[in-house]
């Protein structure tokens, strides 16, 4: 042992996704730092939107006059203007802001709905069990799109405001996802309830609600924070998707990516570039950022797929004897990999 | 004669989340052809590894220095073809688990000529002929026909002898068997022993064999390799080891075995000590076991299965049952009915003075703080999410003793202070405990109520030798000073001669044979009690080779 790390340090080395990025190697770390940076540029965007576009995202004129339709990149307009005559670069920047809140209403309320039933479906077994396992099965069978345009029809009714249509994309996207939420809950509880120490907190006299909170919850939800990033990525998709077809959010009440593209169809056959392709730059980038970020912590979290660094020969190397906490006569832990598996 | 596999020097290094392990250290063998040599010690020792990098089977993590001679090629450093032509020609594999290392999809006679088809050019036909050749000399009955059978309609021990005929068939100069046996019952293990025996006899081969079981070392080795933590500490001739160890390390682990007829001066010493104390003689039964049936449904149209046939039993105030069987004989059955986690079908079982038949969780509940549950695998019997602390407060809190862990933590500290294990360790979490450990403070949580009744399931059997001494010595402790009674499950007669007062057998959920131990073990009168006892090695080398000729003997007498 050196120098013992300071309290801060042994904090902040202990943080979820710092110990991810230190525990990582080789290709792993590239892929989950590069989803890092992307994810990391993507939040400051959206929480900086109003210091960072240079006009308001429903901006169509400012002192100088209106800004023109479909003007090219330079000058007052970096990347130009879209058909409408909206400043593509403002409409990217706030668009990032639409995303976020989409992703955590979206997110938030399909996490609260889908835990608990995939809970108390999974514990519980019996008829609830059957009833909910068909009913998001069926969910499963209609197109997810096509579900979420009839949420989002439901839910505004014809009409846009900001928080309606970020609410209308958020509980569509709910709606697609409360099934997949309850499915993995429902599974791992179903595999947690087998396990030994949930039997044993049963012979010990336990009540129902307590072993299901106290012992099944807090297990099975660990894999929670790989579901939710992957799925935030897919809300985004489903959220631009909702735009493009012209279920989204209106132009005046936020910036919407997906919307943004479908207005710059018609520009694309006429050589107009910088309309359709930083919106949809966005959206690639920011999905592949979160996916990233999902899938290095999904390969991290696993021991058979996450690398390690090769043994080092020139390291001091720790005895075994000196990571048994133990004396001679009780057995250590087993520090062979080999021998941990079977 | 040269020798088969020459290790010099070997290091193996692991690169861990926690830094680099030395999984190896330093270790030289050497095996002569046609020698049986047994590399003993425990889980963690590096005996595993060592075995494995003889075939170059290292994950990626692993790095090995020094030198391994097969057949005078240098395995280590050698690409992956090169040690591609070497695997199954020059050395085989028999692997723990006959269930996960055969391939559920294919029939066994395609995965015995897989190893053929890997060595060159066979035709279909000769393959076949080859896999029914092997399968007859390992003893399958009518392998022409089981040829086509796939792996889930072989038992476990059949198995095993399917892979064993695998690492056969290409004659293989070296065998390396890692705890071959440790997943099958007694009395098969004690057949596959007997097979491996002929491996070496009639096919000439050299066996490295892994064990942990000082029985089967003493049965089947020539020549024995003790490792602990890494390093090689000993090694000697079986019957020099036995007679005479060197290493304190060798002498200690050849205490810790539990033998046969250590048990009956202790029961007679309890009973002496329960009829001075006074009193409970004529006490109640705890557990009373009438006509007991434990059906599970079966598959829609077909019959269920019955687990446990007509049982019956008693348990008094004090008193320790062992109950013993092979896997599927019942057992696990009745101490998780006893515990009320299985519902009974059929006869009477009253557990504390309340009936189990028609079972009902609410009026069951009060009834549950007088009985304490150790599991048999100390890796999942804890919430990994809790410290060991709050994990034995556990039932202090169910049951209304304390509000929460911090207001339990000085009833906790007595009782981790009971079963030896320092305060501290309360606040760790589950992992960072060994096994041992762990299934010590499993005893602690369920002795945290003072239960009237203890039910045991092969609390040791996922231990090693020398923790589960250990282990077994704090479980008999325990039992005289506080007085539970207990029912204690297990597969292994030693360990329940060891603690038991009577012994109760089963064989295919029926109970054979139950009286007290120095009679069931000393004059068994059931034909399988008889058989199960022989088939027990006995870590003494001149002894195990009388005891075979007399299992022989009996297994001749079908019955």
């Amino acid at each position: 042992m050196t120098t013992t790390p300071s309290r801060f340090v042994a904090v902040w080395r202990k943080l979820p996704i710092v110990r991810q990025v230190r525990q990582s190697v080789g290709l792993q770390r590239g892929m989950l730092v590069a989803g890092l940076i992307l994810t990391g540029i993507f939040l400051l965007t959206a929480l900086f939107a109003p210091l960072l576009a240079p006009y308001g995202f429903s901006q169509l004129r400012d002192d100088d006059g209106a800004f023109g339709a479909q003007v090219p990149p330079g000058g007052a307009h970096i990347l130009g203007t879209t058909v409408g005559g909206y400043d593509v670069l403002s409409r990217v920047i706030w668009g990032s802001r639409t995303a976020v809140l989409v992703i955590v209403v979206a997110v938030a309320l399909s996490i609260f709905a889908g835990v608990l039933l995939g809970l108390v479906s999974g514990y519980l077994g019996s008829w609830i069990d059957r009833v909910l396992v068909v009913i998001s099965d069926a969910v499963y069978a209609f197109p997810t799109l096509l579900l979420a345009i009839v949420a989002a029809i439901a839910i505004s009714g014809g009409q846009s405001s900001f928080w309606g249509g970020v609410f209308a994309a958020a509980v569509s996207i709910t709606v697609v996802y409360i099934p997949q939420y309850f499915r993995v809950i429902r599974a791992e509880t179903v595999r947690i309830k087998s396990e030994a120490y949930v039997e044993s907190a049963k012979v010990i006299g336990s009540s129902t609600p307590r072993i299901m909170f106290r012992h099944v919850f807090r297990n099975a939800t660990r894999t929670l924070p790989l579901i939710f990033t992957l799925n935030s990525s897919e809300a985004i998709l489903t959220l631009a998707g909702l735009g493009f077809l012209g279920f989204g959010i209106e132009p005046s009440a936020a910036a919407e990516w997906g919307y943004d593209l479908n207005k710059s169809i018609s520009d694309v056959t006429s050589g107009i570039w910088w309309t359709s392709l930083f919106p949809g730059l966005a959206i690639v980038l920011v999905v592949l950022g979160i996916t990233l970020v999902g899938e290095s912590l999904n390969d991290l979290a696993d021991p058979r797929l996450r690398t390690r660094r090769r043994a080092d020969q020139s390291a001091p190397v720790l005895e075994t004897a000196a990571l048994s906490t133990v004396d001679l006569d009780d057995d250590s832990n087993p520090i062979d990999p080999l021998e941990a598996r079977s | 004669m040269s020798n088969i596999v020459e290790i010099k020097n070997l290091e193996v290094t692991f690169a861990t989340d926690g830094g680099d392990v030395k999984a190896v250290d330093d270790v030289s063998l050497s095996l002569a052809p046609g020698e049986v040599l047994a590399i003993v010690g425990e889980s963690g020792s590096g005996k595993s590894v060592t075995a494995k990098s003889v075939l170059g089977l290292l994950p990626e993590t692993a790095v090995s220095r020094g030198a391994i001679v097969l057949n005078n090629k240098e395995v280590i450093g050698m690409s992956g073809k090169r040690l591609r032509e070497l695997r199954g020609v020059d050395v085989a594999m028999v692997f723990q688990e006959p269930s996960t290392a055969l391939n559920p999809v294919f029939t066994v006679g395609w995965q015995i000529a897989e190893g053929l088809r890997a060595h060159g050019n066979v035709s279909k036909r000769d393959a076949r002929t080859k896999a029914i050749e092997i399968l007859r000399k390992v003893g399958i009955p009518e392998p022409d026909k089981r040829v086509d059978y796939y792996p889930h309609q072989f038992s476990g021990g059949q198995k095993q002898r399917v892979v064993i005929a695998m690492a056969l068939v290409l004659e293989p100069e070296l065998i390396v068997a890692d705890e071959p046996t440790t997943a099958l019952d007694v009395t098969v293990q004690a057949e596959i022993l007997d097979l491996l025996r002929r491996c070496r006899d009639e096919f000439g081969a050299a066996i490295i064999l892994i064990t942990h079981n000082m029985g089967i070392v003493a049965d089947l080795s020539d020549r024995v390799a003790v490792m602990y933590q890494g390093k090689l500490v000993e090694e000697a001739p079986a019957q020099q080891l036995f007679d005479a160890a060197q290493h304190p390390y060798t002498q200690k682990l050849l205490a810790a075995v539990p033998r046969i007829g250590s048990g009956a001066s202790r029961a007679a010493a309890r009973v002496a000590d329960r009829a001075a104390a006074g009193g409970e003689k004529d006490a109640d039964a705890i557990v009373i076991a009438d006509n007991l049936e434990i059906e599970f449904p079966g598959r829609f149209g077909r019959a269920p299965f019955r687990a446990v046939d007509r049982v019956s039993f008693t348990i008094s105030p004090g008193e320790v049952l062992g109950l013993v069987g092979e896997s599927g004989s019942g057992k696990t059955t009745i101490g998780r009915a006893i515990g009320g986690l299985n519902k009974i079908t059929g006869g009477s079982l009253s557990v504390l003075g309340h009936e189990m038949l028609g079972f009902k969780e609410r009026k069951f509940r009060p009834v549950r703080s007088d009985i304490g549950f150790v599991f048999q695998d100390p890796a999942s019997s804890f919430n990994p999410l809790l410290t060991i602390a709050q994990c034995v407060a556990e039932p202090l809190i169910v049951h209304g003793k304390a509000e929460d862990a911090n207001d339990a933590r000085g009833r906790v500290n007595e009782l981790l202070e009971a079963v030896q294990l320092p305060r501290a360790f309360g606040d760790r979490y589950p992992h960072e405990l060994s096994g041992g450990q762990r299934q010590r403070a499993s005893l602690a949580r369920s002795l945290a109520l003072r239960p009237r009744l203890l039910i045991a399931d092969e609390p040791t059997s996922a231990l090693d030798v020398s923790v589960q001494a250990k282990v077994l010595e704090l479980f008999a402790e325990l039992q005289r000073d506080l007085g539970f009674a207990a029912l204690f499950i297990s597969h292994d007669l030693a360990v329940v001669d060891m603690l038991s007062d009577r012994i109760a057998v089963l064989y295919k959920g029926q109970l054979v044979e139950e009286g007290v131990g120095s009679e069931v073990l000393g004059n068994p009168q059931h034909p399988y009690t008889q058989r199960l006892l022989a088939s027990l090695p006995v870590p003494d080398p001149r002894e195990q080779t009388e005891r075979r000729e007399a299992l022989r003997a009996l297994t001749a007498v079908d019955y």
